[in-house]
């Protein structure tokens, strides 16, 4: 693999500068993601920024009752965390469908908003990827793409976003805090993903050498109704079929607010606005719950092997909106 | 005089070693100059090499060589052609070895081995198995040597004349050998002698085949493999890793060593075929059967021949007067598919106790019943009484273990929340072999024994299990006994393989026990070392040819999401005869494993190939999915007290692969009673359920 340096900067203004200094660095977080890619040559940077020793290890309670995450909060105290759990279930469930107990003790919260596809044809250098190789085509979409995209995707990818937590994030309105050479500013979490469009190489709205440096909950009182299913094809240990962050708030049985994610469905976490607006201010019933999946997913365009993703979202929009209409 | 150590439960003698990590496997030992190589493999299908530009390769930071067909040491022609490697331009499959870099540490290596530019002229391609192949041909024979096709009484007139038939196929994607330690090697020539440590499941087949390649004496070459991280068929023989670093290493003329990554065992080290098989049986109303018809295909390479003997578990299993079993197959543009835990016999079952499930849906008579009243105590195949056969017995203790009495035969019977729950059940069998090997025993004046023979270990348990068969022969606690194995320098002895080693080895044990008996007969402790020899050859060659299995039967409970088709174990129960344990704890841990690998095979597993490529796309364990420990609930293997004479000094059948065989099946069978829906194609997920109007 290529030889690479090592640096361990003292704060964040330094890893942005040599960043900034460095055209080919990466910055380094619990490294479950990027080191298997450099081994494979998929990534091949020639600086990693260790950022694991920055100061943003901490979960932090803010007066307006919001919570903001560090970026290297590790994955698995960010789960155990007792103001995750009480009041953003959903985000604790998320955390701990993912990965494995070993992965989640290394894996960091901003690295998990950057992870890469798992999309195969991404990750092997002998086939074709516009996302690792602009312009060399996309192998996927007449290939093997059972595990990709049914919506938003482009014919220059099919590729989907493998990350659990960032649909629980995509559901509660997170800000995303990044620090650049301009200092440290605010992206909605909406605005922080792109759709794969001409340039499926662009995965998020980050300036070059952005370091990520929390994640910004907003106070949602009704997110202590919340909740994330996630389907897979083995019990543990595998990346989502498909996936849902759902919240849920009633009066009565009136849909008062509800907030759905989808996972293993687009090139980004997939806020289902369309859903949401099909649920809001009417009566709650599981018939209500798959009309709305069904607006949702009503442009979606399957691939040749990845059809099943729509009923079963569908099915588990239901499933989760359903039990938690009745908690 | 036993000393009672067959039949206990001793831990395994190199446990404190593996877990403390002293264990050497094959690229661990500590070689002065040492270099590393890595493997290039072909980026094209078919086709030939026309240029290689080694160029960048050779100025990257501590390359020392790129070997590859223009330059590499000259290798003798084979019986394995695939093992002649960097010998010639052609490229027969992609991710065939076509270079090696060899580097100063393992990172130069691999970065030098992107920097190797080759072009090709390519040819057009076959890579899908079809049924309609147009280069579909009979093989002579099948995997090991039987016979292709069979055909007894009159197939078609009988299946014709039946009142209750089945017509069934079945589909099996490939499968790919994942042990947990590479495949991987240390090689050192020193004066025209070949050191290598390997990791493979024979030591004596290897150096066999890297004698011919090279033309040596094999007592020129040694082979170590002290300690092997699992092999599951696929390191039966040696493969391209010890053929690649034995070149390397004479091309540069240091030392070397080579482990295949993850990705790269993808293919090139063998794998379980693909298989299309169709299985028609017939039945008069009481359920007997009267036809048997196995039509198996699956597929080779261009290179050699490997035809597996996929429909051979169906000609001894059950009775009918009228049986016809085939094997075809296709030579595609693929590496050579290989032995895979019960190559034949495991996706031959599924396919035989899937079609016996329908059949008895189709005469309305219970599973277990119907396997019971079709029951045989003469081999339909070989005509001779089984020398035992206890699978009723396990079907029934199995029936009795897992409360299968009372069961609801309706599909959709059982519903638990939104989970349907559902129970089944198969038939399992394996041969129980022996080959020729040879042992020593020697008696030292301090009143301890060293056994010494090229078994090999890999990860089963079977140097702990000799060590007791030894204590026991030499009639003396197995504390004063040393076992030595896992290196050719040792007497020669079979492979790790076919549920035949503990059987094969523990005979010649047993005989160098007994003649260094005879030895020490009329005296205490020798003054000098007093060594005994044995060859089983001629006794284990003089044996009478009579039908010797093992038997099994799996039951399986299943729970399918009614809304989503996920498919969850609840749980897993086998039931085996096996004849004598040797150690219940590692015969334990055979049997859940050879389970588990089944219910992987029917849930998890698929190798996806993209035909453009020719490749499997999904070539590593994040994106080929087995079996987890949170899939298997519960599991439990149990084991009748089997006495059969017949067999070999140990009374041993063999425990590595009847656990696998017949799981599949009884998954595929639980998921048909849960839902009412039969999955012919492996493996059953989600997506072959979720779409399935009326699941929920």
């Amino acid at each position: 693999m290529k030889a690479f340096r090592y640096h361990r900067p003292a704060d964040v203004a330094e890893a942005v500068a040599v960043l900034a200094a460095e055209p080919q660095a990466a910055y380094l977080g619990g490294g479950t993601n990027l080191v298997d890619l450099m081994k494979l040559g998929v990534q091949r940077p020639d600086v990693l920024v260790d950022v694991t020793r920055l100061p943003l290890d901490t979960v932090e309670e803010l007066p307006d009752g919001g919570l903001r995450i560090g970026a290297t909060v590790r994955n698995s105290d960010l789960a155990a965390h007792p103001a995750v759990r009480r009041d953003y279930p959903v985000l604790a469930r998320a955390l701990l469908a993912a990965a494995s107990g070993q992965l989640r003790n290394m894996a960091t919260t901003g690295g998990n908003l950057l992870q890469r596809t798992r999309c195969v044809y991404y990750q092997d250098t002998s086939k074709a990827c516009n996302k690792r190789e602009p312009g060399s085509g996309c192998a996927a979409l007449h290939g093997q793409n059972r595990d990709l995209a049914v919506l938003d995707w482009s014919e220059q990818c099919v590729a989907t976003h493998p990350s659990d937590l960032a649909v629980a994030l995509a559901a509660l309105d997170t800000v995303v805090e990044v620090h650049d050479a301009d200092g440290p500013r605010d992206i909605p979490i909406a605005e922080f993903y792109r759709s794969p469009g001409t340039h499926p190489e662009r995965e998020t709205t980050l300036a070059r050498g952005a370091l990520i440096t929390a994640v910004r909950l907003p106070p949602l009182p009704a997110a202590r109704r919340s909740t994330y299913l996630k389907v897979r094809d083995r019990a543990s240990f595998a990346f989502a079929a498909g996936s849902v962050a759902a919240m849920l708030d009633l009066d009565g049985d009136v849909v008062r607010d509800v907030r759905l994610a989808y996972g293993a469905v687009a090139h980004r976490p997939w806020r289902a606005y369309r859903a949401e607006e099909e649920l809001r201010g009417r009566p709650f019933s599981p018939e209500l719950a798959a009309r709305a999946a069904d607006a949702e997913l009503a442009e979606a365009r399957p691939l040749r092997h990845n059809g099943f993703k729509l009923p079963l979202t569908r099915a588990i929009t239901v499933r989760a909106l359903t039990e938690l209409a009745s908690s | 005089m036993s000393t009672g150590a067959v039949g206990r439960a001793y831990p395994r003698l190199e446990g404190p070693a593996k877990v403390t990590g002293t264990a050497r496997y094959a690229v661990e030992y500590p070689v002065d100059g040492v270099t590393y190589g890595w493997a290039v493999p072909s980026a094209v299908v078919r086709g030939r090499i026309t240029r290689i530009d080694t160029t960048e390769a050779l100025a990257s930071p501590g390359v020392l060589a790129v070997v590859h067909h223009g330059n590499a040491p000259r290798m003798a022609p084979g019986p394995q052609p695939e093992l002649r490697l960097l010998q010639e331009p052609a490229v027969h499959y992609r991710g065939q070895y076509v270079a090696v870099v060899v580097a100063t540490s393992l990172e130069a290596a691999r970065e030098g081995a992107r920097l190797v530019r080759i072009d090709y002229d390519t040819g057009p391609h076959s890579t899908v198995l079809t049924d309609d192949h147009p280069g579909l041909y009979k093989p002579d024979q099948v995997n090991p040597s039987y016979p292709t096709d069979t055909a007894e009484g009159d197939f078609d007139a009988g299946y014709a004349a039946a009142p209750v038939r089945v017509d069934v196929t079945y589909r099996t994607p490939a499968y790919h050998n994942n042990p947990m330690e590479p495949h991987a090697t240390t090689a050192q020539w020193h004066d025209g002698q070949l050191l290598v440590q390997d990791s493979t499941q024979g030591a004596t087949p290897v150096r066999a085949t890297l004698a011919e390649l090279f033309e040596l004496p094999p007592e020129s070459i040694r082979v170590v493999a002290e300690h092997v991280g699992g092999g599951f068929g696929s390191k039966g023989y040696a493969k391209a890793s010890v053929v690649l670093a034995a070149l390397a290493a004479r091309h540069v003329d240091r030392p070397v060593k080579l482990a295949l990554t993850r990705q790269q065992l993808f293919g090139p080290v063998g794998y379980r075929t693909p298989t299309i098989q169709r299985v028609r049986l017939a039945a008069d109303t009481d359920g007997r059967l009267t036809a048997i018809c196995h039509d198996a295909i699956s597929q080779t390479s261009t290179i050699r021949e490997f035809a597996e003997q996929t429909a051979v578990y169906t000609r001894s299993m059950y009775a009918a007067p009228h049986r016809r079993t085939t094997h075809r197959l296709v030579r595609l543009d693929v590496p050579t598919p290989f032995w895979m835990r019960a190559p034949g016999e495991c996706p031959g079952a599924y396919a035989l106790e899937s079609a016996v499930d329908e059949l008895a849906i189709a005469l309305g008579m219970d599973p277990v019943e119907l396997r019971i009243r079709n029951d045989t105590d003469v081999d339909p195949d070989q005509g001779r009484p089984f020398t035992s056969r206890n699978l009723v017995a396990c079907l029934r203790e199995g029936a009795q273990r897992f409360g299968w009495a009372g069961r609801d035969p309706s599909p959709r019977s059982r519903r638990d929340g939104r989970w349907l729950i559902g129970t089944g059940v198969a038939g399992s069998s394996y041969p129980a072999r022996a080959r020729p090997s040879t042992a020593t025993a020697t008696a030292r004046p301090d009143g301890t024994f060293l056994v010494q023979i090229n078994a090999t270990d890999i990860g089963t348990g079977a140097r702990t299990a000799i060590w007791q068969v030894a204590a026991d022969a030499l009639g003396v606690p197995p504390e004063r006994v040393e076992i030595r194995i896992g290196d050719s320098a040792l007497p020669t002895a079979p492979l790790a393989g076919g549920s035949m080693g503990t059987a094969s080895w523990s005979w010649a044990v047993i005989r160098a026990a007994q003649t260094l008996r005879e030895k020490l007969r009329d005296g205490g402790p020798p003054t000098g070392e007093v060594t005994a020899e044995a060859d089983t050859t001629e006794e284990v060659g003089g044996q009478p040819a009579v039908p010797r299995y093992a038997y099994g039967a799996q039951f399986i409970e299943v729970r399918v999401d009614a809304d989503t088709g996920e498919v969850r174990l609840n749980r897993m129960l086998g039931v085996f005869a096996a004849g004598r344990v040797v150690n219940p704890t590692t015969a334990r841990s055979q049997l859940i494993g050879g389970m588990t690998m089944g219910l992987s095979m029917a849930l998890h597993e698929e190798g996806l190939l993209d035909e453009r490529y020719g490749d499997w796309v999904n070539h590593d364990l994040a994106t080929y999915h087995i079996t987890g420990c949170a899939d298997v609930e519960s599991i439990e293997a149990y084991w009748l007290d089997e006495r059969d004479d017949e067999l070999n000094p140990a009374g041993v059948k063999g425990v590595g692969e009847i656990g696998i065989v017949g799981a599949a099946a009884a998954v595929a069978n639980a998921v048909h009673h849960a839902t009412g829906v039969r999955i012919r194609e492996l493996p059953i997920r989600l997506d072959k359920l979720i779409g399935v109007s009326g699941l929920a």
